[in-house]
């Protein structure tokens, strides 16, 4: 594989809560290739969006790259100064966020705010950043006419386009989008997934699709990082990781999604739990407490195992994952005891 | 045999629900519209009908502003309809008042779609238990008991020590399970379940829908699933209505449906839905693009201006519902 164009080495980034840290990424490691998808998928509370924020270094006021290396280009976006930050963020990275209403501003028309992106980080020209526009338009499928309307002219799904036609601007190199489509029907989420994916292909750039729903992941995506409790899980090729996981959390997801292509009869079964506390995390590893796998060696640190080339696991029971995927497709082997 | 006809029949015991041309029209817009002449009137609920059998589980599929939402509140009577008759148990539930309301409200039930906005966050588990047996006039010595079996029925485990906890200390999870115990605490007969795990993590979500499904065998419940997601619905219910602006596209066994689809909305429907398996391939979506638009329906077939197989006829008439083997559709096409 040529060389990454993202490579983020045991990111830590802790939230201050009063007297407390939580660190909602504890130790992330993880590369993007160039010209790919990659699903960044995990729950509620896992770490994935501040993964995302961080990469961009627009974080919470209270939040704070504490360790690790952001690699990008030759740079350590963890530790270049702002100006130089700054100066990447829409040019080289750009960033679509979770709810296109929320990102738009209300008072002034799209282009406008287009234009802002385009003059103002672009240098370009009144007329250059009127063409560049309706180019954008016409990529995302919008008409050009449909410029000078205000957000809430539009629907959100058309809503979303706009903000992937931002995104886009200024040919970024990496677009981080942040559950671009959990907010949509399904049939308006599909026609999205497929723009994002034709633009992808088409512009050779690299995506970072942050999301909860692993069946977009299984839709779009060409590799995916699997997040628990702050840490990866496990990191591969879409197949690999999804086809055949060999992280205990991994195999219990896919048990637990609705398959509509799927037998009829078939039962979800749920990973009973909930994920830790990340203010006074447990030692060892973090799903030791929901895994049915667990053993006493699980009390300690799991390491990161390669079960493939390009493909690490952090479990200690990672060569075992072939049994393990057997035991973990039938339901009783996540049942808790009564 | 189209569904007015089934509808007619209200006696049937084997029916609970009987829903006959139900409207629920609002008017939008206020006086400034008006003075421009744009006051409109959005249709939420338009000309729907359908019976649901004792025991029977049915799905109301639909994306946002479908109307699933409203139909399922008019079926509480928690919303006025504007038109059309709605039986429950062989009773009309719009002149409905007084103790007979009070005995309505007690046999069918809503569970909320968030169970962080469902449940008043500074009372205690046992509160939120107690309050509808309060309004149901239970005898004081008896709701301690009736709030540990309903709890047990959800399966949340050792239930007593949950009692006196508020709800931020318990998990998503647990609170829609809680949420679920105070529908079910009053033995209802009917309830009806808007997006109860919408708000849920997946991993936590197949808990709470298997719990569901447990309870519902287990007490002989005929339920509502309301939801956008068909895979959900399958998972639930053995019959699915899927509504499109105010009106019922297709009304059938949800097997059927998404084996088959017969209705073109209910095709693109389920070509759109992803499935969590990289190897699946998906179809090409047959349809077009663009929104519904509540306050600005088309002529006709509501569904014809996104309809790949639109014609002529689909502007000027009304599709009535036809009936279509194990279906019910309203389409020209059939």
């Amino acid at each position: 594989m040529s060389e990454p164009l993202l490579s983020v080495r045991d990111l830590r980034v802790s939230y201050q809560v009063g007297r407390n840290f939580v660190h909602a990424v504890d130790g992330a490691s993880f590369d993007i290739p160039r010209g790919s998808i990659t699903g960044l998928v995990g729950e509620s509370g896992c770490g994935k969006t501040t993964v995302a924020r961080a990469l961009t270094r627009v974080i919470a006021e209270n939040a704070s790259i504490s360790g690790g290396q952001i690699l990008f280009d030759g740079k350590d976006l963890a530790k270049i100064p702002e100006k130089e930050m700054n100066a990447l963020r829409w040019r080289d990275i750009a960033f679509i966020p979770q709810s296109a209403m929320n990102s738009l501003d209300p008072v002034y028309t799209v282009e406008y705010q287009l234009a802002e992106v385009l003059r103002r980080r672009g240098g370009m020209d009144r007329k250059k950043a009127r063409l560049r526009s309706e180019e954008l338009f016409e990529m995302v499928g919008i008409d050009a006419n449909r410029l000078s309307d205000y957000p809430h002219q539009f629907s959100g799904g058309m809503r979303q386009r706009v903000a992937i036609a931002l995104a886009l601007a200024l040919d970024p190199k990496l677009i981080i989008a942040d559950e671009p489509v959990t907010a949509l029907d399904v049939i308006v989420q599909r026609q999205i997934l497929d723009q994002l994916k034709e633009l992808q292909t088409r512009l050779g750039v690299s995506v970072i699709l942050v999301t909860h729903d692993i069946s977009v992941v299984a839709y779009i995506c060409d590799r995916t990082v699997v997040m628990y409790a702050g840490k990866v899980a496990e990191s591969g090729t879409m197949q690999a990781a999804l086809t055949a996981p060999s992280h205990p959390y991994t195999m219990g997801l896919r048990n637990a999604f609705p398959d509509l292509r799927g037998a009829a009869s078939g039962i979800l079964t749920p990973i009973e739990g909930a994920p830790p506390n990340l203010v006074s995390p447990p030692a060892g590893c973090r799903f030791k407490p929901r895994c049915p796998f667990a053993l006493e060696i699980c009390e300690t640190e799991p390491p990161v195992v390669d079960v493939a080339p390009g493909h690490p696991v952090l479990c200690h029971r990672a060569n075992e994952s072939a049994a393990l995927r057997i035991e973990a497709a039938r339901t009783e082997t996540w049942m808790v005891p009564a | 045999m189209d569904g007015a006809g089934m509808n007619m029949i209200t006696k049937r015991p084997d029916i609970l629900v009987s829903v006959f041309d139900a409207r629920l029209h609002y008017a939008v817009g206020g006086a400034f519209a008006a003075m421009r002449g744009k006051s409109t009137v959005v249709k939420a609920v338009d000309g729907v009908s359908f019976d649901i059998r004792r025991g029977e589980s049915v799905g109301l599929l639909g994306e946002s502003g479908c109307g699933k939402t409203s139909m399922g509140r008019l079926l509480l009577k928690l919303e006025e309809k504007t038109g059309g008759t709605i039986h429950f148990d062989g009773e009309e539930i719009g002149a409905v008042r007084g103790d007979r309301l009070k005995k309505f409200r007690s046999k069918a039930q809503l569970i909320f779609q968030n169970p962080f906005d469902a449940i008043n966050p500074r009372f205690t588990i046992r509160q939120t238990l107690s309050e509808p047996l309060e309004n149901a006039d239970i005898p004081k010595r008896e709701r301690e008991g009736r709030i540990i079996t309903a709890l047990e029925l959800v399966k949340l485990p050792e239930p007593a020590q949950f009692l006196d906890r508020y709800p931020h200390q318990l998990s998503g999870g647990q609170l829609q399970r809680v949420v679920m115990a105070r529908a079910l605490i009053l033995q209802p007969e009917f309830v009806v379940a808007d997006e109860p795990v919408s708000m849920l993590d997946v991993s936590v979500r197949a808990g709470v829908l298997n719990v569901f499904r447990d309870v519902r065998d287990r007490l002989g419940l005929t339920a509502i699933y309301i939801s956008h997601d068909l895979a959900l619905v399958r998972y639930v219910c053995e019959r699915t209505i899927v509504m499109y602006l105010g009106r019922i596209m297709e009304d059938g066994p949800t097997e059927d449906i998404v084996r088959e689809p017969l209705h073109p909305y209910t095709k693109a429907l389920v070509a759109a839905v992803p499935v969590p398996n990289p190897d699946q391939s998906h179809d090409p979506l047959p349809i077009g693009r663009g929104a519904p638009d509540p306050r600005n329906p088309p002529s006709g077939c509501v569904f014809r201006d996104r309809c790949p197989a639109a014609h002529a006829r689909c502007a000027a008439e009304v599709p009535r519902p036809k009936s279509v083997g194990t279906r019910t559709v309203a389409c020209h096409l059939y």
